[in-house]
């Protein structure tokens, strides 16, 4: 069947034209970072930067406490995700490789778990936080971070275990490995794959959070990136160059990082659901 | 084998096996029994967490909801019950159902615009080629992979009154009223800004995901329906579309609910401005709640939007369930 001219062009103009749409917010985030004030505030848009400036970068950094956000947003994502792992694989081992009364109502429960609706229980979180006096402590956000990807991790665990064959676990125990050896010896490393990605898409959600920690840290020493981000809107008023380099700064991991992930994000449907 | 009697049941075969090879010594049963146990072990730590950390907080919240706590009962620390009052309070009043409303149509007019382009961009990765096809897939992953906060940045830049690109190709199309125009100046702009952002995020996810679900539809089909005179279209409708019609249904409940709780786009953009219009469930709560300081009210508010996002959530995990014991029964 041999398509017209017009058949053959429409798809291709059309994806042009969507690649564009889709992109130009991230490049125009980029650019503007990039550009040199008299360039931004200009009447007409400079579309391609000339002159390429790191002096909104500086200015993004320069503001007091930068560091204290960054480090705070790393020890919170990375402990957050850590013991999710810990605890999530001992979890998703029992669901993919046991036979249990009540297994289905785990991973329905894990399931039901994972929509869980973070955004609207704040003011509760809050008390609790509250009244355990640890409000402006990085101690709570990690733990509630932790629960936040717990649920999508220990499911999307579960179907990395379970791909990994049953036999190779019961050599190494007629090899005279016990159960808890054969795991430490031979499936975790063929795990390791999996735990990199599954504990990416955690890493991410826990970069990305706001709500919370907007509620529960009110004190800078105590605060994350996403704050110092969503304050620079009030904070610098109309300095959109040192707005959209915080911006590049706060998205360039997570886009590497996305980028790297596409397919298993892709996977990752069946296994629960993720969303950037 | 003394490992092998050691082991938990891997199976249900195994178990089955083993609870009919009855004469097993005392030994045996109490390893078996110890074994039965390890798996429930094993999830005990999640089941904790999940208890403490997301169970406690949601009964704190319908706690919350029955108790008169504002700015005075929070710094005294006291506890004042007062009943179904904040509930009489808030499904009496006229905001709450106002705002209930417009969260409604929010997430019908961002979910259906969400759905159609998304399965059209998907439709259309199936139909280009290799580099076209790539050169798009890089576009969308990184519309979807941009973090939240630095998304919604970026589009108040984007639409910024003074220097946004928005305005100025508006203007230049030859609408001039919209050059120096605030698009936080109206409820309905607010939205439109909203909804742009939210769907740009969230087509990355339909289109991909579908494109991906069209990949596995057996090429026999197509030729079946092709050997029945099927043409373009007909060979959509009866072959194409039944296929991916349980994605469909799955992808827009999670869609309906993650629309449903957008707080952040809402929040970062405008604040639920100008004048709170722009507020839907989760933004109304909190800002009752932690802004305006009645604490008990905005649980109540809580506990309400949680319950229209547990059936919403209830009816999504029955499709998902009932899909999976559709592949497992195949």
């Amino acid at each position: 069947m041999k398509r017209s001219l017009f058949g053959r062009l429409w798809p291709n103009v059309t994806a042009v034209v969507l690649f564009i749409g889709f992109v130009f917010p991230v490049y125009w985030m980029f650019a503007t970072a990039f550009k040199p004030t008299g360039d931004i505030i200009s009447e007409d848009p400079v579309w391609f930067p000339t002159d390429i400036t790191f002096e909104h970068f500086k200015r993004a950094t320069g503001v007091d406490h930068f560091w204290t956000y960054v480090s705070n947003s790393l020890i919170v994502t990375f402990c957050a995700v850590a013991f999710a792992l810990v605890i999530a694989l001992a979890g998703s081992f029992a669901l993919a490789r046991m036979r249990f009364k009540g297994r289905r109502g785990f991973v329905i429960g894990f399931m039901l778990a994972q929509m869980a609706p973070w955004e609207v229980m704040i003011i509760a979180m809050y008390m609790i936080v509250r009244d355990a006096s640890m409000l402006n402590s990085l101690v709570p956000l990690t733990v509630f971070y932790m629960m936040m990807i717990l649920p999508f991790t220990i499911l999307t665990l579960r179907g990395f275990v379970a791909a990994v064959p049953r036999e190779l676990e019961e050599a190494a125990m007629v090899d005279g490995c016990s159960r808890a050896q054969a795991f430490r010896k031979v499936i975790l490393p063929l795990l390791a794959p999996g735990l990199m990605s599954t504990s990416l898409f955690g890493f991410i959600t826990a970069w990305n959070e706001f709500p919370l920690v907007l509620v529960l840290n009110k004190e800078t020493e105590a605060q994350t990136l996403p704050l110092w981000l969503s304050s620079f809107q009030t904070a610098f008023g109309n300095d959109w160059g040192a707005t959209m380099a915080a911006s590049s700064l706060f998205a360039i991991p997570i886009l590497i990082l996305f980028v790297f992930l596409q397919r298993r994000a892709v996977s990752g449907l069946t296994a629960g659901a993720v969303k950037g | 084998m003394t490992v092998q009697t050691e082991r938990p049941p891997s199976g249900p075969v195994d178990v089955t096996k083993r609870d009919e090879s009855g004469p097993a010594g005392p030994r045996r049963r109490a390893a078996s029994r110890a074994g039965a146990l390890t798996p429930y072990l094993l999830l005990l730590p999640a089941c904790v967490a999940t208890v403490l950390l997301l169970g406690w907080p949601l009964l704190k919240d319908v706690l919350l909801s029955f108790q008169n706590l504002n700015m005075a009962q929070l710094i005294q620390h006291v506890t004042e019950w007062n009943g179904v009052d904040n509930y009489k309070e808030v499904l009496t009043g006229e905001d709450f159902w106002r705002v209930t409303l417009r969260s409604i149509l929010f997430t019908a007019v961002n979910v259906a615009l969400i759905m159609v382009a998304g399965a059209l961009v998907g439709l259309l990765l199936a139909r280009l080629g290799r580099r076209m096809r790539v050169m798009l897939m890089v576009g969308l992953v990184l519309a979807w992979a941009m973090p939240v906060v630095a998304a919604t940045t970026v589009y108040q830049w984007l639409f910024a009154q003074r220097f946004g690109v928005v305005n100025w190709v508006l203007d230049k199309l030859g609408w001039h009223s919209m050059a120096d125009y605030s698009w936080t100046s109206s409820q309905m702009s607010t939205f439109f800004v909203v909804t742009v952002l939210i769907v740009w995020q969230s087509i990355p996810f339909v289109a991909i995901n579908l494109y991906a679900a069209t990949t596995t539809i057996p090429s026999e089909l197509y030729e079946a329906a092709a050997l029945d005179g099927a043409g373009g279209w007909k060979s959509f409708t009866t072959v194409t579309l039944p296929f991916l019609r349980p994605f469909l249904y799955a992808t827009t409940f999670l869609e309906i609910i993650w629309v449903f709780k957008a707080f952040v786009q809402v929040f970062t953009i405008n604040g639920g401005g100008p004048d709170r219009l722009t507020e839907i469930l989760p933004v109304y709560a909190y800002i009752e709640g932690v802004g305006n300081q009645h604490y008990g009210m905005g649980a109540a508010i809580a506990v309400l939007t949680i319950l229209i996002l547990l059936g919403l959530t209830a009816y999504y995990l029955r499709i998902v369930l009932k899909r999976e014991e559709e592949e497992a029964g195949l």
